[in-house]
This record gives C-alpha cells, structure tokens and sequence, in this order.
C-alpha cells in the first residue's frame, strides 16, 4: 500500500476552477497537464512523426486529385446528393450502435477477466481476444448462413460487434491492469461502495482506454465493406464502392471518400476531447501492486454465462460453421501443401506490416501521449485521417504513387507492407500511446535531470517502460494485416497469395466449403498473437 | 513495473515479427523483376475467378510459347487499377467478367484496336464497337424458380410480369450484382427510361434482394422466394457438382426477346501501351480457338461466342435458340444513368 499515490482524473474531469462537491474530496489532487508537456517534441521523435504522418496522409494526397479531376462543382454535387446524405447516416447509425455494444461487451469483459474472481479469468481473457482474428466477410458469412433472417441492420451489427469488440477489451484490460488499487481502496475506505468506486474512480480512469478502443472501432465500422455488403446494408462505404464497380467512375468515389476523412478528423477530435487532461501514471514513490481480486459470490454463475454467451458466439460459432462446411460439402480440398506455403506466405507479409507499421506508430504514439498542443494535435489526426477510408481507396491511391515515384517497387512486396502501414497505423499508435502514458513521465525527467539525451532517454526509459505495450500493439496489427484483403489483392506481388486473397477466391467460385480450410487457417493463426495479446501482463 | 514475464512476451513477439518478415523478404528476391521480363512475357489482369480459369490460362501459357503471369482480382477494380496505371501499365491483356469494364477501359481509350481476323471470329453484337475488344463466352439471364411453390406452367415468360401482385414477396433478385445492372440498362436501352423505372418500383415492392446470385439461387431452392432473376451457368454449375436431382430449383429461359433474356459477355482486351501486344495477340488468338472454347462451355457452362464452336452441356439450349433482345452490348455502358434509376428507386 502506498499512501502518497494521488488521483490524477477527478480534478481533469471537472471544470478548472470548480469546487470539489462538499463532501466527497478526496486524496490530495495535481492539476494540469502531466511532467514534460510544456516542452516542444525533440527531434530525435518530430522528424520520424512527421514521416509517418506524411505517409498516412498519401491517400489524402490522391483523394484531392481525383475528387479535383472534374472541378469542384462536381464533387460537390456528388456529396451534396440526397442519396449520400441519407446513406451517410445510416453509416453512423451503424458505428454508433456497434461502438455502444462494443463498450459494454468489452468493458464487461476487461473488468470481469481482470478484477474479479473469475474462474479461469486467463483463459476467458485469452479466448475473448480471439475474436479479433475472425475477418468481418467471415463472420457475416456464418451469420449469414445460419440466419439468413438477421441481414441488414440488426446482422451488420451483430457481426461487426463480434469482430471488433476486442478492440476496447484490449485496452481497457490492460489499463485496469496499469490501475494502482490504492485509490480504490481509498475510495472504499471513505464509504464508496463497491458498484459507486467503479463508477467514480475505476472507469474515469478507464476513459482514455476505452474511448480510443471505441474510435479504432467507429474508424473500422466506417471503413467496413465485407460485412455490410454481405448483410446487404447499404452503408456510405456501399457508395463508394458502387462508384468503382457500376459505373468505372474514381471521380465521385474519390469525392465520397473526402467525406469519410472529415468525418474521421472528427471522430478523432471529438475522442481527443474525451482524455480531457488527465494523467493516468502513478507518481509518487514505490510500485503498485496487483489488485485483490474482487469476489463474485452469488453474480460466479451470471458472469460465466456472460462470459461463455460472448466467446460462443463470437468464437465458437464462425469456428463450427467452418467445420461443419468442411465436414458436409462435396467441393472441400485439403491441399496441405498450398495451404501451409499460403500461411507462411501470409505470415511473413503480415509481420512485415506489422513491424514497419510499430516502427512508425512509435513516435507518434510517444508525441501523443508527453506533448500537447495544436502541432500535436494535427501529427496524431493526420496519422488516423486514412483509417476510415475504404481498403480499395487507399490501395488505389498506392497504385497512383508507385506508378508514378516508385515504378521498381510497384507490385513489389515493400509495397504492400507500405500499404499495411498507411492502412494500420492508427492500430498501432493507439496502443503506443496508451501503453507510453501509462509509464510515469517522472522517470523521464529523472532521466533528463541526470543528463540524459532525448535519445537515450527514449531508449534506456521510455521504450522499455512502453515496451509490454507497443508490442500488444505490433501483435494486434499482425492481426489486422493477415486479414487485410482489398489492397493486398491490388498490390501483392502477381502470382503471390495470401490466406485473405485464396478465401476471397474461393468463395468468389461459390464453394464455402474449398475456402473453409484457408478461413480456418487464418483464424487460428491469428489466434496465436491474440493469445498472446489475452496473456499480455498477466 | 518491468516484470521478467513482459520482457519475454516483448521478445517473443519481435521475435515472431522478425523472423517471417525476414523470410518473406528473402525469398521474395528470386521471383522478382520477373513481370517486366523480356518483351515476349506477357501479364494478364484477370477479373475471372482464379478457381475458373486458371486451367485454361495454363495452357494458355504453353500455347503462345512465352511466360504468362495473372494477376487476379475484381473486373473493376482491376479495370480501375488499369487506369491509375495510366501508360505504365504492367497488364498486356485485360480479362473481364462482363462487358462493362471493357467498355470502361475503351471509353478511356487505353485497349489496343483488334485484327479483324480474331474480330470475325464472334457476332458483332459480342464485341466492343470500336473494335478493341472481344468476348469469349456468354451467359443468359433466366429466370430460375422452385418446383416446389411454382408449376413451370405458371412461370411467367417476361420480367414484365413479376412485378405482378401474385409474385409479391416471392422474387429474389441482386440488384448490385453486375449482371442484373446489365440487364437493367438493356432493359432501359429497349423499353425506355420511365417504363424501366415503373417496373424496378415494382419489382422493389415485390422483391427480395440478395448479394449476388448464388444467394438468390440459394434462396429459390430453399424456397425463400419462388422466383430468382439470374444467370444460367450458376444452375448448371450447381447440378454438376450435386446432380440434378439434388437441386431444388429450375430455369425458364425467356421467349420473345424479353429484356429479361439478355446475354452478356466474359471478354479480353489488349492494352496498347503495355509492349506486350505481340504475345497478348497470340493469347487472344488461343482464347478464340477451338480448345480454349470448348473449355468454357465445359467447364464454366457459358456459351461458346467464336465461331463453330457449340456447347455441349446436358440441358444447355442451343445458343441459337435463344431468344434475347437485339442489343449493342456497347450501349451497356450507360450504366451509370441505370445506377442513378437504382439509387432513385433505392434499390442500391
């Protein structure tokens, strides 16, 4: 127990100025914004941002080309129909349901695996990761199949609730991990019940977790193409899309997709918001230790059926559907040769992505989370700004690049692993971030104060303290890239697969039961980083 | 706060990352450079599904005595890929699931004009007006219905008729798949714009959509819908593979020139700035011949479009039977003003 930890959030959480309400003051309280802020980002950090930032920004590049082709009345006109308007809020109905239902699922979960006394509490936090490796095409595929009924809204959802919900669980199970239990066992022992210290000290401090899970969903959701065509949801992505394939046209593709990046901005602006100034590290002297894990009693037998209800139908479904297509359909292969040579195919690209995309997403997470102020503000929206954008818009925008700066590397594999990076970077600099303001700034100052380089303090401080969570981050974008399917088919090498671009193939061909061996491959390989992402600090 | 068990799982993971990506780097190096090779290789951009023609293409390959690389994809986006590559195309020929995209790609002037003697080999109603591309097979639209909760009598014989109120809620269609879009804009190109859109108003309250049209044939057989506007090699596909017997859905081909009946074209076009036009020639020339022909009518159950070749398939109607609509399948390529109808319908 250390007595001296203070609650950096409830004061960020009130208007500067305001009194504490009568009553309920609490520890002793630091304002403000956390050590080091103040100072301009060094170099060592700004000049690699700002690559990665120009690199997410190449599609945007592209967009203001193609939307401008025709003059802007015309992409005007495209935006300003009706028909985009209306499609455009069916979009953010979609996001705004699935984000809801992704928070409560992952939020749910996070607390139940990490603070209470859970039975298997591991192997429910390891199985609820797994779902993160189920593609949304596949996911809506089972559905579809089973419950044909469901398409539309309530099937778009559904699927797309099931596949990204891991993305606020992640975060805010590591963050209640990172959380020192002595403000609340402050809070308890100043008469909070248990239900009233979740709610006013546990889940303030979960905010910024959850809110970034919740816009790397919202971003996803919008960007979504597989599950929403397959559900037959006609979503703002839908448009876009039918730009490209009815009528040949990149002109009002390119203007639609505009819309999504301002949107994105927005989303991203408004989640900045949500962090408001808190500091979320300890300070103070001494180590925090693991929580006491909060006895279940009566609620054991509620919280496994709601633990068992999630990973059944998030997991164990789409995995069933795809045996029971392996086991009854007529047109199923196994060829073992071509799956395994796919699967390290997929392997090797997907950890190139991953790695060059941690790369990156390094200095910008670590800008975002020491420094403030507009210059940071605009580096961290120009690394999402793509992330909602369509995979087919942003490998299009690639195509027009490489063809015309980089013809050696065009269809060549440092292509498609720049590709990942524009695409995911977001992913990682989410986890980054979160991982580098949980470590305390005073011990960088500390570093600094003994004389430290800003290089040295970065490698021999910041990165390891980081370390457990930028890699979190590097494993969940291995995931994303093995799944990634529209700009690995326009930019893969000619004649290379991955076990995305087979599954697509095969079920092109109309035989689930040829593609359930390369969606089962993908899935369980993907489990394995997401097995260990579950593990990850426990 | 640093626990030995976080530093191992850090290195495990960069060790995870690394060693793949290393692999992956290496032996990509021998494969590469290959695409530009000499100037008698030739690469395909094919929107056909790898499953389907992939055979074919192998021997292909053999046929023009030179290295083919295909690259497969979506037609359109394909097609897209195409013009963002401008005059550095790496494609020397272009192979579309249907007519539009080759359209696309002639409207943009990107598609080399064809000799008259691979021209001459296909209907002039199978190939692009400008002479740049040529089709290769053809499909039909059909009606396909379940036996079950339809008697053949009583399937109607023109589109017109199930916008009817007895087919209400009992008509699946795709209305994004490209097929149906064509088929909608022939439709316009034959009955007129207002006329087009009272029917997709009608056919909107009447029907149920679905993804594409394995999903409507799907539907029709489990007896979703009693009627599905498709393609008819899907049906044929499907009792291949399960017998007839086993599949619970049937075609009516359409009389009269119905709209309804329309054919539209798998083609291939030559892309003029790609120096690969000698070998892309010789690989139209081998699409064309007779083998490649039959291929299709074998495999893919479409109809052979070169000339003397007929297909074989148990049940298929001879082409010449068929009674579509007279249509420049060029004028397909209005389909933007169909998408517009579509959106203003909402069925898009």
């Amino acid at each position: 127990m250390n007595p001296t930890a203070v609650d950096t959030t409830e004061s960020a959480a009130r208007p500067a100025g305001a009194p504490a309400p009568a009553g309920r003051r609490r520890v002793p309280t630091t304002r403000g914004a956390p050590p080091g802020s103040g100072r301009r980002p060094p170099l060592v950090l700004l000049v690699p941002a700002c690559v990665a930032a120009l690199f997410a920004l190449l599609p945007l590049g592209y967009l203001a080309v193609r939307a401008l082709e025709r003059g802007p009345g015309y992409a005007w006109d495209v935006v300003a129909d009706e028909r985009t308007l209306q499609l455009l809020s069916r979009s953010l109905g979609l996001t705004a349901v699935v984000v809801a239902a992704c928070l409560v699922l992952g939020v749910s979960l996070a607390w139940l695996t990490v603070r209470t006394a859970l039975p298997g509490a591991r192997a429910w936090s390891v199985l609820a990761t797994l779902p993160l490796a189920v593609p949304s095409y596949v996911a809506a595929f089972t559905w579809l199949a089973a419950a044909p009924e469901n398409a539309g809204f309530a099937g778009a959802a559904l699927a797309l609730t099931l596949v990204s919900f891991p993305y606020v669980h992640l975060p805010v199970a590591a963050a209640l991990r990172g959380i020192d239990p002595a403000q609340e066992e402050a809070a308890r022992s100043l008469g909070h019940g248990p239900w009233r210290t979740f709610l006013r000290v546990t889940l303030p401090q979960l905010r910024p977790a959850a809110a970034g899970g919740a816009l790397l969903v919202a971003l996803y959701v919008l960007s979504d193409f597989g599950a929403v065509s397959l559900m037959r949801y006609d979503t703002f992505t839908r448009a876009i899309h039918t730009s490209y394939r009815a009528s040949f046209d990149r002109t009002p593709a390119a203007a639609l997709s505009v819309v999504l990046v301002v949107m994105t901005v927005a989303l991203v602006a408004a989640e900045a918001r949500t962090r408001g100034r808190a500091g979320h590290a300890r300070t103070g002297a001494g180590t925090a230790r693991p929580a006491a894990p909060i006895p279940l009693g009566r609620w054991r037998i509620a919280a496994l059926a709601w633990c068992a209800t999630v990973v059944a139908v998030a997991v164990a479904f789409p995995l069933g559907t795809l045996g029971y297509w392996l086991a009854v359909g007529s047109s199923a292969i196994w060829d073992l040769g071509d799956l395994a040579r796919t699967a390290w195919t997929t392997l090797g690209v997907a950890a190139a992505g991953a790695a060059l995309t941690t790369l990156l997403a390094l200095p910008v997470g670590v800008i975002a989370a020491r420094h403030r102020g507009r210059g940071v503000r605009l580096l961290e929206q120009a690394a999402y700004a793509g992330h909602a954008l369509p995979g087919i818009t942003v490998a299009l925008s690639l195509v027009f690049f490489a063809v015309r700066y980089a013809y050696p590397l065009y269809q060549q594999l440092p292509l498609l692993v720049c590709a990942y990076a524009v695409l995911f970077l977001p992913v990682a600099v989410a986890a980054t971030r979160a991982a580098v303001l949980q470590a305390p700034p005073v011990l960088e100052d500390v570093a600094r104060s003994l004389g430290r380089s800003p290089i040295s303090v970065l490698r021999e401080v910041t990165v390891p303290l980081a370390a457990p969570g930028v890699a979190a981050g590097a494993a969940l974008t291995f995931v994303v890239c093995m799944k990634e399917l529209p700009a690995t088919l326009l930019l893969r090498p000619t004649g290379m697969d991955t076990l995305a671009t087979r599954l697509w193939t095969e079920t092109g061909a109309g035989s689930f039961a040829a593609a359930a061996p390369y969606a089962a491959a993908l899935i369980l390989l993907a489990a394995i980083p997401s097995y260990l992402l579950g593990r990850h600090r426990t | 706060m640093r626990r030995p068990s976080a530093r191992r799982t850090t290195a495990l993971v960069a060790a995870g990352l690394l060693l793949p990506a290393l692999a992956a780097c290496g032996s990509d190096g021998g494969k590469d450079g290959s695409a530009e090779g000499g100037d008698s290789s030739l690469v395909i951009y094919s929107g056909r599904n790898e499953k389907l023609v992939k055979p074919i293409l192998d021997k292909l390959e053999k046929a023009v005595g030179s290295k083919v690389e295909v690259r497969y994809g979506d037609s359109a986006e394909l097609a897209a890929q195409i013009l963002e590559e401008g005059d550095r195309t790496k494609a020397g020929l272009f192979f579309s699931q249907d007519a539009g995209a080759l359209g696309a790609l002639s409207k943009e002037g990107v598609l080399a004009k064809l000799p008259q003697s691979s021209l001459e080999e296909v209907d002039a109603a199978y190939r692009g007006g400008k002479g740049d591309w040529v089709g290769l097979s053809g499909r039909v639209r059909v009606i396909a219905y379940n036996p079950d909760k339809v008697a053949e009598d009583d399937v109607p014989d023109s589109v017109q008729d199930v916008v009817k109120p007895e087919w209400k809620d009992k008509v699946g269609f795709a209305p994004t798949n490209a097929s149906f879009q064509a088929f909608v804009t022939g439709m316009r190109v034959i009955e007129g714009d207002d006329a087009t859109r009272e029917w997709l108003k009608g056919l909107k309250a009447n029907g149920k959509t679905y993804a594409n049209n394995l999903a409507t044939l799907d539907a029709v057989e489990s007896g979703e819908v009693s009627l599905g506007l498709v393609n008819h090699y899907y049906w044929y596909e499907r009792v291949a593979e399960k017998g007839e017997d086993k599949v619970g859905a049937k075609l009516h081909f359409l009389p009269g020139e119905d709209p309804g009946a329309l054919i539209n074209v798998a083609g291939v076009g030559i892309l003029k700035d790609s120096g690969q036009s000698e070998t892309a020639q010789k690989a139209v020339d081998y699409l064309l011949s007779k083998e490649a022909q039959i291929y299709f009518a074998d495999r893919t159950k479409e109809y052979p479009l070169a000339a003397g070749v007929t297909s074989k398939v148990e049940g298929l109607p001879p082409f010449e039977s068929l009674e579509s609509p007279d249509i420049d399948l060029g004028k397909l390529e209005s389909l933007q003003e169909t998408l517009a109808m579509l959106q203003e319908v909402g069925l898009v």
